[in-house]
């Protein structure tokens, strides 16, 4: 699905965030990218739909190479990729509907997002896709009326509409609190078993990696440190991304990981 | 942890000074301690002449007094007409031309050279103000309200332009950058994530820019721009102050109404 050889990004201040990034994400896999603060786990992220432009190296969705498109073919493929925000990033004015038919503004032409009128197909999905996950009768609501939990979720279905191949899933849960971000965690792993997406999630939070990811890939200061499965996360590993701490307790018993069902 | 706090009693803290080296410090106060007492000792204030101007004033006042709204009617009727044409054309057209011109001047938006360009033209038209440009528009268009509408047109495409340019580069980046990972083209992405963004602040300042224009329309009127400032400087002109006082009054009471109005439009749209 996604490969990514080599990458590199340099900040115009010279801070290089990337340092010959290589990362193979196979169909269907949600593959979760953990480090501390300013490791480069938005950057990767973002270098990949190109919302920030990488320095050096290859990114290829299937066998489109992204790094080498012009604008115009860029828009086009980023139609594939969907993308989750650490804030929700929905604009705060717009209604609920509206937020989620975005989704669709790479498919339907000026105009007829301009007065609103997207395809009955698409009006249809949205619906579907607000009743998925719970917010069909919301659809009215400004952006801004919803709590955090609620407006993730609208996050999920504007990069759902899109119809896309790939989540780039980045901290979806910093601004939640614990229970509601264990259902987003859930609701997005679920989607992607369903829609059969592969997806990559930025995430802080160690413990939630482990409980929803089937590989984990660890970053630290722009290199990769660590790639497995979510068992292989031992304190040595850890210390390898975070440094030295106490890691005994974060470390989960995978176990108990069920608590309230699918309520999500 | 005890051994450092007891260690650290009695340190004295003061706030840092806003500008760290003592000698500008003092310089700039001293310094403008002295400018302001030369620039009082200078101004050349002639007080019997103060005393002369009080019981001038109370006679124009009382010759105000009372504003007679009936014997020049269709004069200022029409004046107010005229006022109100050039308001609203100057502020439609003003506001349609500073949008592309302010979008041009939004940093995160425009390549350099086109934020360079309409940097420049807000500046120009900002330069100016409206009077001066209703000077220049009545010498070129000659007397009449479309010298009148030229010059607020101009004021408001400077005034509105830099603003719509600074809320747009205040915006919020989050939810421009998910809209743009949509895949959504430039203009879409203008009419998703620029415009509700900055939609109500914008529609605030176009009725305060509609009630600037309007109390503009009155002093460029009297440099030869038409509208009420003619009807009010006629009047000025021929010793009518009663229907000068009567102009007056219209004119702060169209203000008022557009302020509340205004208001009240800006709390419904936030």
């Amino acid at each position: 699905m996604l490969r990514i050889v080599d990458l590199v990004k340099q900040y115009k201040t010279g801070d290089k965030a990337l340092k010959g990034v290589s990362l193979e994400v196979p169909d269907g896999q949600v593959m979760a990218l953990i480090g501390p603060s300013g490791a480069g786990k938005s950057t990767l992220i973002r270098c990949v739909n190109r919302l920030v432009e990488p320095t050096m190296g290859k990114v290829f969705l299937g066998d489109i190479e992204l790094t080498r498109l012009s604008q115009g073919q860029l828009r086009r493929v980023r139609r594939r990729m969907g993308m989750i925000f650490q804030e929700y990033a929905l604009v705060e004015r717009l209604t609920v509907m509206e937020n989620v038919l975005s989704g669709r503004l790479g498919y339907v032409p000026f105009w007829r997002s301009f007065f609103r009128k997207f395809p009955q197909s698409d009006v249809d999905e949205a619906f579907r896709l607000l009743q998925r996950v719970g917010l069909d009768h919301m659809v009215d609501k400004r952006a801004d009326e919803l709590s955090g939990g609620q407006r993730q979720r609208v996050g999920i279905c504007r990069a759902l509409i899109q119809n896309p191949g790939l989540l780039l899933v980045d901290e979806p849960t910093a601004s939640l609190d614990p229970k509601t971000s264990r259902q987003i965690m859930r609701l997005i792993k679920e989607l992607c078993a369903e829609r059969k997406l592969s997806a990559i999630i930025n995430i802080h939070d160690v413990l939630l990696a482990q409980m929803f990811a089937e590989r984990i890939v660890g970053l630290q200061l722009g290199e990769i440190v660590y790639d497995g499965p979510p068992e292989g996360l031992t304190p040595d590993v850890l210390t390898q991304i975070y440094g030295e701490e106490d890691w005994e307790a974060t470390i989960s018993k995978v176990e108990d990981e069920d608590e309230e069902g699918g309520a999500a | 942890m005890s051994t450092t706090t007891t260690a650290s009693t009695g340190r004295a803290w003061k706030k840092p000074p806003f500008i760290k080296s003592p000698l500008l410090r003092w310089s700039l106060i001293v310094g403008g301690a002295i400018y302001l007492a030369l620039a009082f000792g200078t101004m050349d204030i002639n007080w019997s002449r103060v005393a002369d101007g009080f019981p001038r004033g109370q006679r124009f006042i009382s010759s105000f007094f009372p504003p007679d709204f009936v014997s020049r009617y269709g004069d200022i009727w029409d004046g107010i007409l005229e006022s109100l044409w050039i308001t609203i054309i100057s502020t439609v057209v003003g506001i349609a031309i500073s949008i592309p011109v302010g979008l041009g001047a939004a940093r995160n938006l425009s390549p350099r050279p086109v934020y360079l360009i309409s940097r420049a033209i807000l500046a120009i038209s900002r330069t100016f103000p409206e009077i001066i440009i209703a000077l220049f528009a009545v010498k070129l268009f000659g007397f009449g309200p479309f010298a009148g509408f030229i010059a607020l047109s101009i004021g408001t495409i400077g005034f509105y332009g830099k603003l719509l340019a600074e809320d747009i580069e205040d915006m919020d980046p989050g939810q421009a950058e998910a809209v743009k990972a949509t895949g959504a083209g430039w203009f879409q992405w203008l009419n998703y994530a620029v415009q509700p963004q900055v939609m109500p602040r914008m529609i605030g300042l176009g009725m305060y820019r509609l009630d600037i224009n309007f109390r503009e329309s009155a002093v460029v009127g009297i440099v030869g721009g038409g509208g009420i400032g003619a009807t009010l400087l006629t009047s000025f002109d021929r010793y009518e102050y009663d229907s000068a006082a009567a102009i007056l009054l219209v004119i702060i009471a169209i203000v008022m109404c557009v302020e509340y109005s205004s208001s009240y439009i800006r709390k419904w749209v936030q």
